[in-house]
């Protein structure tokens, strides 16, 4: 009687693990917004706890949520919100590491699941598909779009350690990302959050085409 | 007796009088700590987290002797529409599509409140 019933907690376990969008709700919507806020606010940019995750389904490429969340690494140098994990440094204010926790991880087959599930999340995203065009853009150039010319690089780094922390890195956008999520994301950072603070440099779309090229064609985590 | 002082304590912290900055522009301080923060710093001092990476520096907004010599039409179109917009650098962004003109101007008084630069 007691195999019996331990084999039924085994097996409910696991069938558990594989349902990918029952794991979501359990273990990750506390921090994460799955489903689309009624309205947002710079309060709720304050309190919460996580990236939305309610469009991952046009955001995010497979392979990569699959092997991030069996081995997460961090993206956001200053976490979720920036302004909480500030302290004085030596010159300024730097980024108070104390503060940011590592996070879950999954195993194999409950990062499958939950990847799908994630996937399938697409609810109302302003992500235009077939926007980004795909053609070549020279690296050099490419740089000094996002570094100089659009300031870009005053809030995300193209390359490990190099540029600022209040936004996520980028150079891993081409692993991590979706083209044309970047490319809608660029062009109007406020169609995703009415809040958020990456602010809208009203971008036309040869520098669009030309940014969204750069990132996408950068190699993952090359160095500076 | 102790708890008496913690509670009056909480009651000064909580009246609107007794805020510790005292600032008479609770809304643009709150979008600043937002917004601007992240370059110009937690101390108003133009150093943020993202200022060590950065050209240009971003502006000291506590340096009464700079400030001043920006007037306030200025400062609204820098915010607004940019550094390049006033013939400074294109790292101080375009704010005028996340903020409406009347946070704009509320943030002018309040950059002025910051500078004690009034006029
Ligand atoms: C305690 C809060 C918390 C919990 C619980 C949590 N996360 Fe997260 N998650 C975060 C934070 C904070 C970040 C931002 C990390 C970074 O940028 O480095 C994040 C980032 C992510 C990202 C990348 C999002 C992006 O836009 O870059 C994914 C995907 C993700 N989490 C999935 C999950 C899944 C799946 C679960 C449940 C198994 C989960 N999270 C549980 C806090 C949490
Ligand atoms: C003032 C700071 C700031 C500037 C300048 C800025 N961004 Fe952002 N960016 C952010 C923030 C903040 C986010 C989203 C943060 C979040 O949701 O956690 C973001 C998000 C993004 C994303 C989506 C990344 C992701 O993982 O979801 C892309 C792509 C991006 N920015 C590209 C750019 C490009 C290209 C430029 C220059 C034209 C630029 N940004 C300028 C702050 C900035
Ligand atoms: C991405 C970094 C960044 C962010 C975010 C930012 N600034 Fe700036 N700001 C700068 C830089 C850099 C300068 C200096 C430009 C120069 O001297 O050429 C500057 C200069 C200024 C100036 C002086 C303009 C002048 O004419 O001299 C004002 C006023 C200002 N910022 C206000 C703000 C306000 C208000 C916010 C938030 C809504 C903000 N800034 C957000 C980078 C930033």
């Amino acid at each position: 009687m007691r195999h019996f019933l331990s084999a039924l907690l085994l097996l409910s376990a696991t069938a558990f693990a594989a349902d990918g969008s029952q794991l979501l709700q359990q273990q990750c919507a506390q921090c994460h917004a799955l489903s689309a806020p009624p309205q947002t606010s710079i309060d709720r940019l304050w309190s919460r706890k996580g990236p939305d995750l309610y469009y991952a389904g046009d955001k995010f490429q497979r392979n990569w949520l699959v092997a991030w969340l069996q081995a997460p690494v961090r993206i956001r140098p200053g976490g979720e919100f920036y302004r909480h994990h500030l302290k004085d440094g030596a010159d300024g204010d730097a980024i108070d590491e104390t503060t940011l926790t590592p996070h879950v991880k999954l195993d194999k087959d409950s990062a499958v699941a939950v990847a799908d599930a994630l996937l399938a999340l697409h609810t109302p995203a302003p992500v235009e598909s077939g926007a980004y065009k795909g053609a070549a853009v020279s690296a050099t150039m490419g740089a000094m779009f996002f570094g100089k010319l659009r300031g870009c690089a005053a809030c995300h780094q193209d390359a490990p350690g190099k540029g600022g922390m209040s936004g996520p890195e980028l150079y891993t956008a081409s692993s991590r990302l979706n083209a044309d999520y970047v490319y809608s994301y660029i062009k109007h950072p406020q169609a995703f959050d009415a809040h958020v603070w990456m602010p809208d440099a009203g971008l036309g779309e040869s520098d669009l085409q030309r940014l969204t090229g750069y990132l996408m064609q950068l190699k993952s985590g090359a160095k500076p | 007796m102790k708890r008496l002082i913690a509670h009056s304590a909480l009651a000064l912290c909580l009246s609107p009088l007794a805020v510790h900055a005292g600032s008479a522009h609770p809304q643009a301080e709150r979008n600043y700590d937002t917004y601007c923060v992240q370059c110009h710093g937690v101390h108003r001092n133009g150093k943020g987290i993202n200022a060590a990476h950065m050209s240009v520096q971003p502006r000291d907004h506590t340096d009464s002797k700079a400030m001043s010599d920006v007037p306030d039409d200025e400062m609204f179109k820098a915010i607004k529409e940019g550094g390049l917009a006033v013939n400074k650098s294109i790292l101080m962004p375009v704010w005028g599509k996340v903020l409406s003109d009347a946070e704009i101007h509320e943030l002018v008084a309040y950059l002025r409140e910051t500078c004690k630069c009034g006029k």
